[in-house]
């Protein structure tokens, strides 16, 4: 009897890039419905808006390069990066900025270096920082979350649409009835006037350690990271190296003086510090390949999101500081490279 | 240390490899068969690598089991034996399992009676013997590392000779292989009379065998096999059923704790590394008078209909064992030599064992899983990881591609030992495996 030959190994793990892009949308799933939740319907709109851009733009990429379209495509990998993009706008957001976002992120950040594993820069991130660095008082509008607080209205679907559509809220509604500052930008701006922590603690918004609601977001992606960790999608040492670094540098400022430093758990439940060290600093292409690499790497983006945060002139920093250890990473590979079994030093 | 038998109570954990499906219990529920001679052998005479044996006999002529019927052609070289008795009928180039050319073979027409040589009288008082004498003795047994590496294993011996460490072999980190495990569980008595023997032909102190942890009842056998030998020298260690654990650099780390230098050997740190089936297979020699004429081979698989480990002559067509398992069915996709990681596929089952046919797979789809498109590497570190030579898989994958022969010996593409870990995992589907060995052969040719 005859038989078809092929070179070993005979057979393979039953994983996938496509499964592993699954497992991280599957995630993040509890993170969206705490999103909603709280937020309203806005980031689901912004998660298929930005998808259809990344697949547009995907798509064109791919056929501008002359590589067929189909297996690439539904790798799953611009739905991720759609999603986690869609995590960092407000879920009140114009249309035409979430598209930038992507069509930048997905067409420049990530095929004009090559495409899938050849980007330098994570795609989410990079077109996250264009639009933040081009549209800031539109990223400055998050609606209030919906924990009870009176004093703002909810913007319903109807109202979030009009304002996705055409930029501006229905008759009737103005941006400083639904919208306000974010805990971090309101501890920022408090803390350059002079105020303490505790004075601005007691503004509303604030919750247990970061933003009221927000909190609640951040632990479900916590739970979507050890979701990660356990389904090996992820390794331990770039999200624990960011926490680290982050927990450290504010817990040190914070025990010199606590007035003028927001806590360390402060930190860690406010803004995209859960997000990054788990979602986005483990984007496996943008980030170092080694366990070494990982931990510096890691722990590079921690310092950096604490270093702009406190003194840059935006109020969160872990896009920035992503997008600049990213840089850091062939540099980072080269350095950490382990030793050869067998050889000497 | 509490027990004397046990060499080292905890087993040992690799931070590297990866855990495999391991299938074994496939082909242990039943005893060793052990199979009738053959009607027809067709033993080639270049097993090992290097030059061939020079056949010592012609067509036509008659030739008993275990009759010598070639000749060493250097020192170190081996001598290969007729496998059954009978007739003669070629002696040329002929296609065996595991080989892609063909090579010098001497075929054999059984003829039923099995009739002994008697050249090789039992030596039962063999381990008081010198380590020359025995040394001599593992050269006229022909005897091949039967792990499948297959080299000779008086040379092997020769040249450690003096090591004090004699390490055996019993971890059989691949899936579907058992043989190893069955012959421990069967005959542990004859591996531990091995290890003595070969112990003594090294003139070591000490000899370890190594089972893993998820073969129970070998190491029972073998534990209660150690007590009734009594030899203090003679210990057993537990590593991990993690793959490559079983590698021979892997296996001297994760017993000994002592690395393999880059380029050398484990002579270097002070071991010999055997396989329990050739501590074994030097018992039947000298105990028993019985040169290398067979050996034990897993025959498992979804594709064989009753999976058993088979006590073959060398030689033997892959079909005649696939037979006396019951034969085929479902379909196999694929029919692998060796384990699923290193082995490799046969053509077709015509074709004859040879010592180093650990084992023969009738692969299924459910056994191999499906097969997927190859997809840019997403640098997800998971090669690195797996990889027991610490080696970045990744980065060599690039060198390789881009034939960069001086960044592929700083990467040290000469350490890989071509285990398959690093593709198994891969979820891009990378065949970085293929692109090494054929980057290791180019480096060597220059
Ligand atoms: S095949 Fe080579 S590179 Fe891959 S894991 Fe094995 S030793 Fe490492
Ligand atoms: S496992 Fe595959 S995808 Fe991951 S780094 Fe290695 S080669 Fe790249």
């Amino acid at each position: 009897m005859r038989f078809a030959t092929d070179l070993p190994p005979q057979w393979h793990a039953t994983v996938s890039v496509g499964g592993m892009m699954r497992t991280v949308l599957y995630a993040l799933v509890p993170a969206l419905l705490a999103h909603v939740w709280f937020y309203g319907a806005g980031i689901l709109l912004n998660s298929g808006i930005a998808l259809l851009a990344a697949l547009a733009t995907e798509a064109a990429c791919l056929r501008l390069g002359g590589k067929p379209t189909a297996p690439d495509l539904f790798d799953g990998s611009a739905l991720v990066t759609a999603v986690l993009f869609a995590f960092c706008l407000p879920p009140l957001c114009p249309w035409w900025v979430t598209v930038i976002g992507m069509v930048f992120g997905i067409g420049v950040a990530k095929h004009a270096y090559g495409g899938l594993g050849y980007n330098i820069f994570n795609p989410a991130m990079a077109g996250y920082v264009l639009v933040l660095v081009s549209f800031p008082e539109a990223m400055a509008l998050w609606p209030a979350p919906d924990i009870g607080d009176l004093d703002y209205l909810r913007p319903d679907l109807a109202a979030t649409l009009h304002y996705c559509l055409l930029g501006s809220l229905p008759d009737g509604l103005t941006i400083d009835a639904v919208a306000r500052a974010t805990t971090l930008d309101s501890a920022k701006e408090g803390l350059g006037l002079m105020r303490t922590m505790d004075e601005i603690r007691t503004r509303p918004g604030f919750g247990d350690f970061g933003g009221a609601g927000w909190e609640w977001v951040n632990n479900c992606i916590a739970i979507g990271g050890f979701v990660l960790l356990l389904r090996s999608v992820i390794r331990w040492h770039t999200p624990a190296a960011v926490l680290g670094g982050l927990l450290t540098m504010a817990t040190l400022a914070w025990l010199l003086d606590p007035n003028t430093h927001p806590s360390p758990g402060f930190h860690l439940f406010s803004g995209g510090a859960m997000l990054g060290a788990f979602f986005i600093a483990t984007d496996p292409v943008s980030s170092p390949t080694t366990a070494r690499g990982r931990l510096i790497y890691g722990a590079g983006i921690g310092i950096l999101t604490y270093v702009i945060r406190t003194f840059g002139s935006y109020a969160d920093g872990v896009a920035f500081a992503v997008l600049l250890m990213n840089v850091t990473v062939p540099l980072l590979e080269r350095w950490t490279r382990p030793r050869v079994y067998g050889r000497a030093g | 240390m509490t027990d004397p038998i046990a060499y080292d109570a905890q087993p040992r954990r690799p931070a590297w490899g990866v855990r495999t499906p391991l299938r074994k219990s496939l082909s242990t529920r039943q005893p060793i068969l052990v199979a009738p001679p053959p009607p027809l052998v067709c033993i080639s005479l270049a097993q090992c690598p290097g030059a061939a044996a020079r056949a010592t006999v012609a067509p036509g002529q008659r030739v008993l089991c275990g009759e010598p019927i070639g000749e060493p052609t250097g020192a170190g070289r081996p001598r290969f034996h007729a496998s059954i008795s009978g007739q003669v009928t070629h002696v040329e180039a002929r296609l065996v399992a595991g080989l892609g050319a063909p090579v010098p073979c001497v075929v054999i027409l059984g003829d039923g009676t099995d009739q002994r040589w008697p050249g090789y009288p039992p030596d039962p008082g063999a381990d008081g013997r010198s380590s020359g004498d025995l040394q001599a003795g593992l050269a006229a047994a022909g005897l091949l590392g039967l792990g499948g590496a297959l080299f000779p294993t008086a040379h092997k011996v020769h040249t450690a000779t003096g090591a004090p460490v004699l390490l055996l072999n019993g971890t059989e980190c691949e899936a579907y292989i058992s043989c190893d495990d069955a012959l421990l569980r069967e005959r542990a008595a004859s591996v531990v009379a091995g290890g003595r023997l070969l112990l003594a032909a090294l003139g070591g102190q000490r000899c370890i065998i190594a089972v893993k942890t998820d073969m129970p009842q070998a190491r029972v056998a073998l534990y209660n096999a150690l007590q009734a030998c009594g030899d203090p020298r003679v210990v057993m260690s537990v590593v991990t059923a993690k793959y490559p654990a079983g590698g021979e650099r892997q296996l001297i780390e994760l017993v000994l704790g002592r690395e393999v230098p880059a380029g050398g050997h484990p002579a270097d740190v002070g071991v010999l590394c055997q396989n329990v089936a050739t501590a074994a297979a030097a018992a039947d020699f000298f105990l028993r008078g019985q040169p290398l004429i067979s050996r034990l081979v897993t025959v498992s698989g979804g594709g064989v209909a009753r999976p058993c480990n088979i006590e073959a002559r060398i030689g033997t067509p892959v079909s005649d064992l696939m037979a006396l398992a019951g034969g085929y069915q479902r379909e196999p996709r694929r029919l692998i030599m060796g384990g699923p990681m290193m082995g490799v596929a046969l053509p077709s089952d015509d074709l004859a064992i040879t010592g180093a046919t650990s084992c023969l797979i009738a692969a299924t789809d459910a056994d191999l899983g499906p097969a997927a498109e190859e997809m840019p590497c997403i640098r997800c570190g998971d090669c690195i990881e797996a990889c027991p030579a610490s080696l970045l898989p990744q980065e060599l994958l690039v060198a390789a591609r881009t034939v960069n022969a001086a960044e592929l010996a700083t990467l040290g593409v000469t350490e890989c030992i071509e285990c398959g870990a690093c593709d198994y995992v891969c979820p891009s589907h990378i065949p970085l495996t293929r692109h090494f060995i054929r980057a290791k052969a180019a480096l060597a040719s220059t």
